[in-house]
Parts: C-alpha cells; structure tokens; sequence
C-alpha cells in the first residue's frame, strides 16, 4: 500500500527521463526549419501550461491572468540586455524571479476571494499590465522591443541560422517544469495545495495554511511562466505588448493544461504536444481561406475534449491503467 | 480539565446560534453534546476548531486561550474534528487524505506516509488505503474523516454525527472505534441525535436547547430531567 505511491513515483520519474531522451534526440533527424520550429514552440508551451497547472491545476486557483508573468519575464530579460547588457542567459532568471514577484503581489489581495472571482481578478490584473506597457514609453509603448542580434553566444542566447540550441534550451525548460511539477507532487506542500483544491474546510481543520499555500504555489508558477516568457523574447527577438502581455495569452497558456488534464503531471506536455501542431497546421492550412477558420477548428477541439473527456486527455491513460488494475 | 468553554455566543445575522453556552470536558472523557435540531450543536463545533470566532465568552485549551485563533493553530494545538456531511479530498486516495492528517506532524512524506498507513490500520481502512476517496461507502467515509482527524495526533476529537444514518450494525463498529480512539487517550466530544446510541457511550452529556445548555450531567440523569423530555417531545410526555 505504501509503496503503491512510492512505486508510482518513481515510475513517473522513469517515464520522465525516457522522454527527455527521446525529445533530446528527435531533432537530430529533422532538418526542416518549419519543424524544428514547431516542436520548440510545444516545448515552451509544455512548460508554460506546467508553470499554469502548479497553481491552476494543484491548487486549484484558477489564473486567466499569467500574461502577465509571461510578459514580465519577457520584458525584463530583454531590457536588462537592450539597455545593460545583461546577458539573457542569467537575466531570464532575474524575469523568472519578476513573475513570481509578480504572482505574489497579485495573489496577496486577490487570494482573499474565492473560487470564480479569483479568476476573474486575474483577467482585470492581466488586462491592467497589458495596458500599463502599452502607454509606457520607458519600456518601448505600443512600438515594442527589438533585441539587437550581436553573434551567436549562449550567454546571449542568440543563434542566427541555427534552431538546435533553442530546442536544447526550451527543452531544458519544459523539463525543469515538469521535475518541480513532480517533486511537488510528493511533498508536503503538493499535499496542502490539492487539500486546497478538493475542500478548503476541511484542509484547514487539519491544519493546512491556506493562503500560504496559494502564494508558494502563485510564486513558483509565476517563476517558471516568467522565464518562459524570457526565453520567449529571446527566441522571437522583438516583444510588443500585444505579443506577450495580451488575454489571450494568458488562455493560451492554460488550454494545455485543461486539454491534457488539470492537476497530473503529464496534462499539460499532452496537450502541448496535441494542441501546438494542430494549431500550427490548422493555421498553415486554413489560416489563409477563411478568416478565423483555423481558430475554429481549435475551439472545436477543445468543446469535444471537454464533452467526452472532462478529465482531460492523459484520463485516456489512467482509465487503461485502472482497468489493468481491477483485473 | 482540557477544554473549557466559558461564555460563548455567537449569532449568525439574527439568529442566536449558541447563547451563553459553559461547560467544561475533562482528560479522557467522551462528552456527548446532544440536542435537537438547530439547538447549536454544530455551531458550537465550529466555535471550538476555530472555524468561527464567538462574538462573546472564550474557549480555553489547558488554560491556554484558543478561541478566534483560527482552524490552524486549534489544529497544532490538539484538536481536531469529523464533518457532518463528510469532506473526503475526492481526487486523492484514502492513503493521500490522511496523509493530509498526517503532514501537520511530520515533515517529510515518507514519516507521514507511515504515520497515516497506521492511522489507517487502526481505523480498519488499510485494505482501501489505495482506492480513490470518492470510491468508499458512507460508512467508509466516515470512518476516513475520522483517521484523517486522527492523523493530526489531537488530544481532542469532536465526532459530528458520525453515527447517524448508519445501519444498527455499522453503528456498532463506529461505536467500537470511538471507545478505542479514547482507549488512545484522546479526549472525545460527540454530536449525536441517535440517543439509545450515545448515551451508553458517553460518561456525561451537554444538552443543548435553542442554542442554551439545558441540562448537563450523567446519561441516567438526563433520560429522566423533565426540561430534556420537554424539549425532545413536547409537554404532554412529561411525568407528572
């Protein structure tokens, strides 16, 4: 019984690392650039909606606000180097550390609500930033920020020509999320926060901190959003507010996690890996006949996944698994 | 003497839910708290875990003064409670939510996955340790809302009805782990409606009337004192 839990870990941690393998390969035999740029947007997206689901999906704090993180980890890495020359590669952890700033200011009043209006606090602070770094000109206004190119360098994170590096770097980035995702998962905050999630009340009858819980969890998402946001900036080399900070960034980041299930490790690289290319295809293929036909398609994916599975995509998994189970 | 309540009101808007309620529960006792409904039994509960702070009085743990300090610090104090309607952390296993318990203890997962894997064998819950909590019976469940309680090693735990709805023969094992629970050494306060079912029980029982203390004293007395007839079944019923 007891090593039922430690059994699962530690079969979690192997799947892990087989995956991290074969995505460390996978590009090795890709040469198209069109690809190669595919699987390094699912990766970042893979850890952005891993960064989401720490606080959307373990503690159950709905944000539609982590634009907001994304975008200030993105500003910050870029103008420590535009205007300091602050290497990206140490400065998109200065952004991390911004997000989750970010996240803790923003949780501090908005944690006191609950449920539904946690969320739609989120939407009007996202919605706030957004509109403060379009009408600031310090930070570039509506026009945005261009990262000047200076050379290849890791310690700038620019690469000309080349997509390899950033697969390694965005790669290194999703997995990091997931790691931390599963070492939360076994400790004794993972504990509190789905305590959190399933029943307050009775979480903190038994003595679990309730909103110390939400801010640990806000701080750490924000933290890996940022960054993301960071290596973002990077990777694209101009930010605009519309580009990082906009609403509907912050759905984007989320929908994985929903489509690939809430609150389980691997939800969130599922639904990255499901939801990016269709996205990409749908607008390669259909972006260009009809207005908005492309974002149809997605919005119809995600109605049927929400019809026939609720619990997300990776339930399709758990389902076989219980069944082997009972037999 | 480990728990005393002196004092304690509290209104909900206009409704006087408990009214200059005190009383006090000695060391290893189980103390019933009885009453019909809306006599302020669970609002009384919810004063003495912290859920609610009392708009008047004080509750006093070894002397030491717990009231309005929140569910939290009455958790890392020693007490600990069941739900009425039962609160089971429905995505986890019976092992995770009294692992829960157990975390307010033990700092790593693996003592607290000990600890709750005893807590578990004692409730008689460890066959479903890895089953989903949403899966148990009504019974199971509130047998599990008892081991998570457990799992917070309380000195006191307050019951709410965790017996009533159940069939004679489940009762009878709820019964049984009440008696060893304080067999552990673990102060008991229960809130029952089923009289044939506490009283035998309880060592004394607090009865509540319209949010007062009606009577409080030894099961044989109360059977017998005329205001609590009065106020379970009317006038006519008492012995003149």
């Amino acid at each position: 019984m007891e090593n039922g839990i430690l059994a699962r870990r530690r079969r979690e941690l192997i799947t892990g690392a087989v995956v991290l393998a074969a995505l460390a390969v996978l590009p090795l035999p890709i040469a198209d650039v069109y690809t190669r740029n595919l699987i390094i947007i699912t990766l970042l997206f893979a850890g952005l909606a891993q960064a989401w689901n720490i606080l959307g999906g373990y503690c159950g704090q709905i944000s539609l606000g982590h634009a907001l993180y994304f975008g200030a980890g993105a500003y910050v890495a870029t103008l420590l180097f535009v205007n300091a020359g602050f290497p990206p590669l140490i400065g998109m952890f200065v952004g991390g550390a911004v997000g989750g700033l970010l996240a803790l200011l923003v949780g501090w009043p908005c944690f006191r609500l609950s449920g539904h209006y946690y969320a739609i606090a989120t939407v009007v602070v996202g919605e706030i930033g957004y509109l403060l770094f379009l009408n600031w000109d310090y930070v570039g206004g509506a026009t945005g920020v261009y990262v000047p190119f200076k050379g290849d360098s890791w310690l700038a994170l620019q690469f000309k020509t080349q997509k390899l590096p950033y697969h390694y770097v965005t790669l290194a980035f999703a997995a990091a999320a997931w790691f931390a995702a599963w070492l939360i998962e076994g400790s004794r905050w993972g504990f509190a926060w789905r305590a959190v999630r399933d029943d307050v009340v009775a979480a903190r009858s038994l003595g679990v901190r309730v909103f110390a819980s939400k801010m640990a969890a806000a701080a750490i998402s924000g933290f890996f959003t940022g960054l993301g946001g960071a290596i973002f900036a990077q990777y694209v080399g101009y930010i605009d507010p519309e580009s990082v900070l906009g609403g509907q960034f912050s759905i984007l980041i989320a929908l994985p996690a929903v489509l690939g299930g809430v609150g389980t490790l691997w939800g969130p690289v599922v639904g990255a890996a499901v939801l990016m290319p269709v996205s990409e295809l749908s607008r390669s293929y259909l972006g260009g006949s009809g207005r908005g036909f492309d974002l149809m398609l997605y919005g119809a994916l995600i109605v049927v996944v929400a019809l026939a599975r609720p619990q997300g995509l990776v339930s399709l998994l758990g389902r076989r698994r219980e069944r082997a189970r009972a037999a | 003497m480990l728990l005393e309540v002196r004092g304690l009101s509290k209104s909900f808007g206009g409704v006087a839910a408990n009214v200059d309620i005190s009383f006090v529960v000695e060391q290893g006792e189980i103390l019933g708290l009885i009453g019909p409904n809306g006599a302020g039994k669970t609002s009384l509960f919810n004063s003495i875990s912290g859920e609610v702070t009392p708009d008047a009085g004080e509750i006093l743990l070894d002397g030491r003064r717990i009231s309005g300090l929140g569910p939290v610090a009455c958790a890392e104090a020693g007490i600990a409670r069941t739900f009425q309607v039962v609160r089971s952390f429905d995505s986890m296993t019976v092992l995770e939510n009294v692992m829960v318990g157990a975390f307010a203890r033990h700092r790593t997962s693996r003592a607290a996955m000990a600890a709750a894997g005893d807590v578990l064998e004692f409730c008689g819950l460890a066959p479903r340790a890895g089953r989903p909590a949403w899966s148990l019976s009504p019974p199971e469940k509130r047998r599990l809302e008892v081991a998570r309680a457990l799992a917070t090693q309380p000195r006191l735990l307050l019951l709410d009805e965790m017996l009533t709805g159940l069939t004679p023969t489940e009762a009878q094992s709820g019964v049984q782990l009440i008696r060893d629970v304080r067999a552990r050494g673990v102060t008991v306060i229960m809130v029952e409606h089923v009289m044939e079912v506490v009283l035998p029980l309880v060592g004394r029982a607090v009865v509540l009337n319209l949010g007062r203390v009606l009577t409080i004293g030894r099961p044989e007395e109360i059977v017998k004192n005329p205001e609590v007839i009065r106020a379970y079944l009317g006038d006519r019923y008492v012995a003149h």
